[in-house]
């Protein structure tokens, strides 16, 4: 999809898809976390959670035994409860066949980072071999980074048209976009490059808060600027644009209300995992703790659950 | 999208439906109620000399709380007279340091009953428990927090010219916020060296007279701060009671009058926050989300009994429909319901009086030919309850653009350029407050200046601070609350 309607300068573009106040914006959220969840509705908000975790490692130190654990954990949450399994696991290119061999074939799809994360500063052609080779080697998913340096410089044809040869690339493969938030900065520029990636990417593709390698990453605040691009561009072209925070949402409490931000914005359609995703890793074991504690009506010990996501 | 609709796929709508419901979250706390309520004079609770009491209601049940002491003419009388001993022999004299000293501790023990305060608020008045325990009691504790700081610097007030304390000061308040409205009135009289006698509204006088037991346990001397509660004939007996040298009055514009005209004649001081019908006025540049939230807070905070509540949308024609659009979209989300429980935002309207006053300025709406919605939720079966309402196509003569409605019903008018607004904005007989949205700076402080408003508030709604003066225009009142500026109202500048 070529982006031959990309306006040229930011201004022309917020003329179009309108700004964000932060202070506003900010007390929106504020009232997501005074909603009060009991009994039947925790248990439904923290179930929906584990099934939407993108079970994630991404370090230098990835091994395929550290990997094939993170499949068993992603597959199989804990030893007791029915706890469902988690959306995806999301490993570093390299790791692909690796979890191919434990999750192929189930319900747990293999994501991968790809596009020189995560800074993207490589040559195209050397992006689009990585997303490649991801993809032969089994990756369903493919998480891309955004030319931030495109963007901030005011090149959104080039940003939008990069996006749309990864989207070639991908074939099959679900594409989630990152725009990277953190390094955009302000609402304003979360909004607008939203509104640049989804104008490219196919429905039910993602676009993606953060790498979780900056300082900063999915807030609840980032998180509302993009489902409120995500619901304003479906109610203007009934295109579904899926969303995943990502890094920093550590606790159970913390993912119920990145979920009722989703309920109360985008509504029912969008509260379940081919549309909404935590890309987290120690967010699962705090879930499973939760989800014990609903279960047995006492907090298990620690030594139940691994703190470390080394441990898994 | 806001403003352009270039792309040709028909517009889809978002499903918000039962997928994930909340359970309730009842709010389960004692509220420490008393079954009947003796009246707070000179520090002790006595029983009212006539041994008349009245029930106060749960709006949201139907049912009875307690029994509230009826305060006749003598009651106010014994109230006013330990007033103004208290302010003879204690409290006039005291240095400000030491007054000083009595309003912090008075916040303090506010915030250690911050929740079972909550509670009481909302299981009298309706209102939903998370605006009770996030806003009315937090903020009543803060007004005493910043009052007590000027307890002893009023010489900075009016640098170079003298400052004293009126008195006795009556004072009477409404139902909407009825512990918020008594620390706005009793934390600046008290740090200006006044005593108070109090008459809390008929349907809310339960924290009030909790408040005469926070007094108590802060070891205020006795006769300071004097609690009567009652209906119409106890608020005049303490408004024209001889020894109230001032009288500070929160209510309806027409009670006000009233009281305005029974004063004629006396050197009685007087500060008036009356009625408002605020225009929120939405720029075709403004961020529409964030406006809409605004405007939601603006008119559906406390079920829209709030006097400076955005009860007046003005809109720039060009985004007339989208903002309508999201507006319908956001109430669509909104819970109405029993107000203890904490996912509740809207709760039960006050009294039944007050839903029929909303009920019928709804009716006259649509005989006018305004456009109705709400969003049709399911409304408990017993209690006074209202959906927010919105009217779209409203013109200026209207009854529902004209009268202060006091309930969750916004009405949308439109506009077309900025004069238009001011001029649609300034047509009322109030002038409270105003609200403007728009990412340009100028025409914020363009605005601000042409709104005959006491409080602009700029790409936001329904802001109070402390630090911050309230107080309206032309029927809207005279005199203000908070700052420096509501401090000089409680003294006599020589």
């Amino acid at each position: 999809m070529p982006a031959s309607k990309a306006p040229t300068s930011l201004r022309r573009l917020f003329d179009e898809i309108g700004t964000v106040d932060q202070v506003g914006i900010e007390e929106r959220v504020a009232k997501f976390t005074t909603r009060s969840l009991k009994k039947k509705s925790k248990v439904f908000g923290l179930r929906l959670a584990v099934s939407m975790v993108d079970l994630t490692t991404l370090e230098g130190k990835d091994t395929p035994g550290k990997v094939a654990s993170l499949c068993q954990k992603a597959l199989r949450p804990h030893d007791i409860g029915d706890i469902p399994p988690t959306a995806a696991v999301c490993v570093y290119p390299a790791m692909v066949k690796h979890a191919k061999k434990h999750v192929g074939g189930t319900s747990v799809k293999i994501a991968s980072v790809a596009t020189a994360f995560p800074s993207g500063q490589a040559p195209l052609k050397t992006r689009l071999a990585e997303v490649h080779a991801a993809v032969n080697d089994g990756a369903d998913e493919i998480d891309m980074v955004i030319n931030r340096g495109a963007f901030l410089s005011g090149e959104f044809g080039r940003m939008q048209d990069e996006i749309a040869t990864v989207v070639e690339a991908c074939g099959q493969a679900t594409l989630k976009v990152i725009l990277e938030v953190s390094e955009l900065e302000t609402y304003d520029n979360i909004r607008a490059a939203s509104f640049l990636a989804m104008r490219v990417i196919r429905p039910n593709d993602f676009i993606k808060t953060s790498t979780g390698k900056t300082s900063s990453n999915a807030t609840l605040g980032n998180n509302q600027v993009m489902l409120e691009a995500i619901r304003d561009h479906f109610l203007a072209t009934g295109i579904p644009i899926a969303m995943k925070p990502a890094g920093g949402i550590r606790t159970a409490k913390q993912a119920l209300h990145f979920l009722i931000a989703v309920k109360e914005t985008l509504g029912d359609e969008w509260l379940n995992n081919r549309r909404y995703r935590f890309g987290a890793s120690a967010l699962l074991n705090d879930l499973v703790r939760q989800l014990e504690k609903e279960r047995t009506g006492a907090y298990q010990a620690p030594w139940n659950f691994s703190e470390a996501t080394e441990g898994y | 999208m806001p403003k352009t609709s270039s792309k040709t796929n028909p517009a889809r709508e978002l499903v918000f439906g039962d997928l994930w419901e909340y359970d309730p979250a009842p709010e389960t706390a004692d509220p420490k109620l008393k079954p009947r309520y003796d009246l707070f004079i000179n520090g002790s609770f006595v029983p009212p000399r006539s041994g008349k009491y009245f029930a106060t209601i749960n709006p949201a049940h139907e049912t009875k709380i307690a029994d509230i002491a009826l305060a006749d003419a003598s009651d106010v009388d014994a109230a006013c007279k330990a007033a103004q001993k208290a302010f003879t022999n204690v409290w006039g004299k005291m240095p400000g340091k030491e007054r000083g000293k009595y309003l912090y501790r008075i916040a303090r023990l506010l915030q250690d009953h911050a929740r079972e305060f909550a509670i009481a608020e909302t299981l009298d008045g309706g209102k939903p428990i998370k605006e009770s325990r996030d806003f009315d009691i937090p903020m009543a504790a803060a007004h005493f927090f910043y009052h007590a700081g000027w307890a002893d610097k009023l010489e900075h007030l009016a640098p170079g010219r003298n400052v004293a304390p009126h008195g006795v000061v009556g004072q009477v308040i409404p139902w909407n916020f009825p512990l918020l409205m008594l620390a706005w009135k009793i934390a600046p009289a008290l740090a200006a060296g006044n005593c108070v006698v109090l008459k809390p509204a008929e349907t809310t006088s339960i924290t009030a007279l909790k408040f005469g037991e926070i007094c108590q346990e802060a070891g205020l001397p006795n006769g300071v701060v004097n609690i009567v509660s009652g209906a119409a004939e106890t608020g005049a007996a303490v408004i024209q009671h001889p020894l109230t040298t001032k009288v500070a009055f929160t209510g309806s514009t027409e009670v006000g009058k009233s009281i305005m005209r029974s004063l004629a004649g006396t050197d009685k001081k007087m500060t008036m926050e009356l009625g408002g019908k605020a225009a929120n006025i939405v720029f075709d540049d403004a961020p529409l989300d964030q406006a809409v939230e605004s405007i939601v807070n603006g008119i559906f905070f406390n079920q829209g009994h709030v006097c400076c509540a955005g009860s007046r949308l003005l809109v720039q024609e060009s985004v007339a429909d989208a903002v309508l659009t999201k507006l319908k979209r956001r109430i669509a989300v909104l819970r109405v319901g029993d107000p203890m429980d904490k996912n509740t935002d809207l709760g039960a309207i006050n009294s039944r009086e007050q839903l029929a006053k909303i009920t019928d300025l709804v009716k006259s709406g649509v005989e006018e030919g305004a456009e109705k919605y709400d969003n049709g939720c399911k409304l408990p079966a017993k209690g006074f309850f209202f959906r927010p309402t919105i009217f779209a196509n409203v013109s200026m003569s209207h009854r529902i653009a004209r009268e202060e409605i006091f309930g969750p019903v916004l009405s949308i008018l439109t506009f077309r350029t900025p004069e238009e607004a001011v001029e649609k904005a300034n047509n009322t007989p109030y002038g409270l407050s105003a609200g403007v949205w728009t990412d340009k700076g100028s025409r914020i402080l363009k605005m601000s200046t042409l709104l005959k408003a006491g409080v602009v508030w700029a790409n936001t709604y329904n802001k109070f601070d402390p630090t911050s003066p309230f107080g309206g225009y032309k029927e809207s009142g005279f005199g203000r609350e908070g700052g420096k500026q509501g401090m000089l109202d409680y003294l006599n500048v020589g």
